[in-house]
């Protein structure tokens, strides 16, 4: 599927990256704590979270994720915005909590992937 | 271009929001330089981490970068409280971080072994009081 199609699964909105909803997406990793992304993602693409400050498009960033998707009405500020768009990254966010942002998403085809 | 390229940057220990910025510039830097992705990604999450504790453990430092055809060498100091038992900070999970670091989606106990883990090399010269200097190599 898209990233396009991700926003369709999970209802969100797209806040930057418009002209980037066409890349591809497999796979996904969600969490609030950044260092567990750290850890455990590899090669993923999208990253769901609820914490919402600039350290969530760094660590996006330094993994090469495309698209990262807000939970429970997180909403990023301008200097993330800003942060995102210098690096090609969607953003996006849903009303959705994280569990049934997840769920939807796997009952449509997307995986954890690999981890390590 | 020369053989080594150096690089360098001072990080400053008051503004979480831009912990990462130096490792940012480096891995665009790397990635300019058409290094493989992976070492690219490797050097970018180990960086990344150690310029977080930097902010977050040490009142911020310095991170110089050395790049060579063979290796990428990576060396963070600070003038922080240094580290009173390394090996225990190496364990996963442990953390000194407060609940405020927590919720900023840090302080998992989880940066010192990803550094180590994403790293060929990993060094800790620490003295409590004076502060921490960290080397690490990924090879090319
Ligand atoms: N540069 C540093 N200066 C002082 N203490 C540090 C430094 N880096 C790490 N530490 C100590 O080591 C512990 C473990 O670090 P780390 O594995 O990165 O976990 P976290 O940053 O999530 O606490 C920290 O909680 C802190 O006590
Ligand atoms: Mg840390």
């Amino acid at each position: 599927m898209t990233i396009s199609d991700v926003k369709n699964i999970v209802s969100a909105e797209i806040i930057c990256g418009e002209e980037h909803i066409n890349k591809e997406v497999t796979t996904a990793f969600g969490s609030d704590m950044m260092s567990d992304v750290l850890a455990f993602a590899k090669d993923q693409c999208v990253l769901i979270t609820g914490l919402c400050n600039p350290q969530v498009i760094r660590t996006a960033e330094m993994l090469d994720m495309i698209c990262v998707c807000f939970v429970r009405g997180k909403r990023p500020d301008e200097d993330m915005i800003a942060l995102a768009k210098e690096r090609g990254i969607v953003l996006m966010a849903t009303e959705e909590r994280m569990f049934a942002t997840c769920g939807k998403l796997y009952e449509k085809g997307v995986r954890g992937g690999e981890s390590k | 271009m020369s053989m080594t390229m150096k690089l360098h940057y001072d990080v400053s220990g008051d503004d979480f929001t831009r912990a990462g910025e130096a490792s940012g510039k480096v891995k665009a830097k790397l990635r300019q330089l058409g290094i493989d992705p992976t070492a690219v990604r490797r050097v970018a999450i180990a960086l990344y981490e150690g310029e977080i504790n930097l902010v977050i453990h040490a009142g911020g430092g310095e991170i110089d970068v050395e790049i060579s055809p063979e290796e990428i060498t990576m060396v963070l100091t600070d003038q922080g409280p240094g580290i009173a038992d390394v090996e225990k900070a190496m364990t996963e999970g442990f953390s000194t971080a407060s609940e405020n670091i927590r919720s900023l989606g840090f302080g998992a106990g989880m940066g010192l072994p990803n550094m180590k883990k994403y790293t060929d090399q990993m060094k800790i010269d620490t003295k409590l009081g004076e502060g921490t200097t960290i080397y690490m190599t990924v090879k090319l």
